[in-house]
């Protein structure tokens, strides 16, 4: 939610442009005036003119001040290891501690960080060349063998990282000169430099085991540390961006219940938290002084058919299950419009290589009804959700309306939050999974979609498909790339045993005077990575 | 008196030992029911078949229960409750980072409940039958049946939200004087204050109007005592006993059954540390937890029990 606060149009864009040059430069209020009555405008003009060029210049990054910021988790498993973390408490304290090799900006391409730049030939063979005068908190440069290490140590069994998988198709990772490192990947993957840039692969210095000084390159040093009650992190002033960071200090802790999260918002004891449930949001727009920070990204609830066992097995049963998702109403009554309508196809609209051209399937009960009989599917059909996975309740009990204007019996089935994921997510025939956003595509597509992925949560299998994502991985030509995706799209909207309703937004609530919020679609809080962008309006 | 007392005093400690004994092994087995375990919970959706064998030796689930279960008792005896399987920290550590913070609430919301309650609750048994009698009793009737959670978040909305007059959340870390600290606690205590005074009230007016419907406080009358006399001297020491129960069970409940007031103000007491150690499936932690509340409210209780021991003339002069 960046407000601008564009100089009104009487002022062309060469003389706007001129007025913030001088603003920029230690203008003050008189001069401005001055500037804008030897132009011949008239005084009363000139006046509210000036106003409204100095509040614009406002939005130009002030340093200073101390922020308290409360996401949405807080337990004593809270970590500082970036190969552990688990949740986005984690993501964003990591994000003032660390860097990655890159980091990934509103369209999650990524973007040049540690590494200075990039490069490859057959996007097997990958040369980062290292930013020079970066130095860790504790004054050591950071140097090739802080990067061998930081992603060597995934591919460690014993470090128990979250990014093993993703780390596995890495084969090498060496030092290849002063101030670079050179990658060598098992296949070609164009995208190695957007799982570069994910929070797991932060560089931490060389041989670090023990994560509790948290001691990285990151626009703040860590000043106190307690797991599941709070974290308190001050500027680094040797950070390596210019300028920034602009705040003093930031206090992070994690706030487990929504409303206690929105109260302390608006009782001022909180700058910007996380995580606010569409229900609130009226409140906190309704408060004078706070303000919503929308976030729309690539989490979606799915309804999952299996296609090996139970009624999915037969492909007009799914079919019909699409057909029967009144999209529209899913959006206005369960995500209050906090979300996209989605098309059974997994990329989102913020994705470079989301699908546009790809119809949108309707809600049809007459089609819903044709299927239904044609897959000969009858009696009652089970239905697993559960408020693990977001939504899905009440997703599934939309559905059982309409589905009860076609004859079809939907029983809906709520599981507790606990253990959902390992007893009945991947394990019932027909039931709701929720995938949150994933840096690429290619990771999306590879984790839920290939044949032989773990977490293929309908069965589907199509050797077409993983021809093609193996290709597209390969491919670093963006514009062919896109046409693979577009195919790779088209097919799991027809086959897959997965319907996507939504594409769900992460909502955050702040104070006005929190400023340089820009949204990046990996998650709310700016991707967990607001602290080093944000600053205090004075 | 003496050989009594600690005659009673040893079978009393005796049984507060095999009670723990027999809670550790209720709680194992219990929590080893649960759906998931430590690695499951903590890899969630990525857990993947390596991913967990990986976590499990990390976290040492790879050995069988029975035998944690005995290594933990071990540790127990020699006084080192384990390590936390999913952080790795030591148990103690964990525990005695919150158990200050627990205690602090718990002392604070003592030492106002309590004389509060016991004052309310003596004088309506001394009045009984008044006016102020009736409005005492059913307001405490009243605020006991609304459940804290509602009382919790009304007075947020209230004095956080509308008036801002009191923090919405209750920080233990940057309290430097008095003021902060009662800021910070004003709200949690008030709400924890409603539920146990409420119960001590209604508990310790009772026990006092059973002893003054005995016969010997109708001697007392006829003797002519004064009311005060009649309540402080001769009443009150027989109902200590009733009384020292109530109170003892109210403040037990303080120690562990907290948990929707410390999620409400996200206080970082021991309570909130037990939930997340079962959503985690953390067994050294649960079970350490477990042990400490079941000591804390045995403790308790029996030192109600040695309170109306050394009260009771009858054992005191045997």
């Amino acid at each position: 939610m960046t407000e601008r606060h564009p100089i009104p149009n009487f002022v062309g864009s060469h003389d706007s442009e001129r007025l913030m040059g001088a603003l920029k430069r230690g203008a003050t209020r008189r001069d401005i005036l001055s500037m804008l009555l030897a132009g011949g405008m008239q005084a009363g003009l000139a006046g509210g003119l000036a106003s409204t060029v100095m509040s614009a210049h406002a939005q130009t990054p002030r340093r200073g001040g101390r922020i308290k910021v409360a996401g949405a988790t807080a337990a004593a498993t809270d970590t500082l290891d970036p190969a552990k973390q688990s949740n986005q408490t984690d993501y964003s304290r990591c994000n003032m501690l660390y860097n990655g090799l890159t980091s990934l900006d509103g369209s999650l391409t990524p973007q040049p960080a540690l590494a200075e730049s990039f490069t490859t030939s057959d996007a097997k063979t990958w040369v980062f060349k290292l930013r020079p005068g970066v130095t860790f908190h504790d004054g050591k440069a950071l140097a090739p063998a802080d990067v061998v290490y930081s992603v060597m140590r995934h591919k460690d069994p014993a470090t128990a990282s979250k990014a093993k998988v993703l780390a596995d198709q890495i084969t090498s990772v060496t030092a290849s000169g002063p101030a670079e490192v050179t990658v060598v990947l098992a296949a070609p993957n164009a995208d190695l430099p957007v799982i570069l840039g994910t929070f797991h692969f932060h560089i931490v210095k060389e041989g670090t085991t023990d994560f509790a000084t948290g001691i990285g390159t990151g626009p703040y040093k860590l000043k106190e540390f307690k797991p599941g009650v709070r974290s308190l992190v001050v500027r680094n002033e040797a950070y390596w961006k210019p300028g920034k960071p602009y705040l003093d200090e930031i206090e992070f802790v994690g706030i487990g219940d929504e409303s206690a999260r929105v109260n302390a918002l608006l009782s001022g004891g909180m700058d910007l938290v996380g995580s606010v449930n569409p229900r609130s949001v009226e409140r906190v727009k309704g408060t004078p002084g706070f303000a919503i920070f929308t976030t729309q990204s690539g989490q979606y609830s799915d309804l999952i058919m299996r296609k090996d066992v139970g009624p999915g097995a037969n492909p007009d049963f799914a079919l019909a299950m699409k057909h029967l998702f009144d999209r529209e109403q899913m959006k206005k009554a369960i995500a209050l419009d906090h979300a996209v309508v989605a098309n059974d196809q997994p990329i989102d609209p913020t994705n470079r290589f989301y699908f546009a051209g790809l119809p949108q399937r309707p809600f049809d009960a007459d089609k819903a009804k044709f299927h239904l009989q044609k897959s000969g599917v009858t009696g009652k059909v089970p239905v697993v959700t559960s408020p693990a996975a977001l939504y899905s309740v009440e997703m599934a009990l939309v559905m059982q309306q309409t589905a009860q204007r076609i004859g079809l019996d939907l029983d809906v089935k709520r599981m507790p939050a606990d253990g959902y994921w390992s007893n009945h997510w991947l394990n019932s025939p027909v039931g709701f999974g929720n995938v949150n956003p994933r840096p690429s595509a290619d990771v999306l597509l590879t984790q839920f979609f290939q044949s032989d992925a773990a977490w293929n949560e309908s069965r589907w299998k199509n050797p077409k498909f993983d021809q093609l994502l193996l290709a597209s991985r390969a491919e670093t030509d963006l514009a062919k790339r896109k046409q693979m995706y577009a195919d790779m799209q088209t097919m799991i909207h027809q086959e897959a045993g997965i319907g996507i309703p939504l594409f769900l937004a992460s909502i955050d609530g702040h104070t006005s005077k929190l400023k340089g919020m820009s949204p990046i679609p990996l998650g709310g809080l700016m991707g967990y990575a607001f602290a080093e962008n944000v600053w205090l309006d004075a | 008196m003496n050989a009594i007392v600690l005659k009673l005093l040893g079978q009393r400690i005796a049984l507060a030992l095999l009670s723990l004994l027999a809670v550790s092994v209720v709680v194992f087995a219990i929590t080893a029911l649960l759906p998931g375990d430590a690695a499951q919970e903590q890899l969630g959706q990525d857990a993947t078949p390596e991913a967990l064998a990986a976590l499990r030796v990390q976290m040492g689930l790879d050995v069988p229960g029975p035998l944690r279960y005995l290594r933990w008792l071990g540790g127990l005896l020699t006084g080192d409750p384990g390590t936390s399987s999913t952080t790795q920290l030591p148990v103690a550590q964990l525990i005695g980072s919150r158990l200050p913070n627990s205690l602090l609430l718990a002392a604070i919301t003592a030492l106002f409940s309590v004389p509060i309650a016991l004052t309310l609750g003596i004088a309506s048994a001394v009045w009984r039958g008044s006016l102020f009698d009736r409005i005492a009793s059913s307001a405490a009737v009243a605020i006991v049946s609304v459940p804290e959670f509602l009382v919790a978040t009304l007075m947020v909305l209230l004095f956080a939200v509308k008036l801002r007059w009191l923090p919405a959340l209750s920080y233990v870390n940057d309290i430097e004087s008095l003021g902060q600290l009662l800021k910070a606690f004003a709200m949690p205590v008030l709400s924890l204050c409603c539920v146990i005074v409420a119960q001590m009230m209604r508990m310790s007016r009772a026990a006092v109007i059973d002893q003054l419907e005995a016969p010997y406080i109708e001697m007392v009358r006829l003797k002519g005592a004064s009311a005060l006399r009649m309540v402080l001297a001769h009443a009150l020491p027989n109902a200590v006993g009733p009384i020292a129960n109530a109170v003892a069970l109210s403040l037990s409940y303080l120690l562990g059954g907290v948990i929707i007031v410390e999620t409400i103000f996200n206080y970082p007491g021991i309570a909130k540390l037990m939930v997340d150690g079962v959503t985690q499936r953390d067994m050294p932690l649960v079970q350490a937890c477990a042990m400490l509340f079941c000591a804390g409210y045995l403790i308790l209780v029996t030192f109600a029990d040695i309170c109306s021991i050394v009260a009771n003339p009858r054992l005191r002069h045997r």
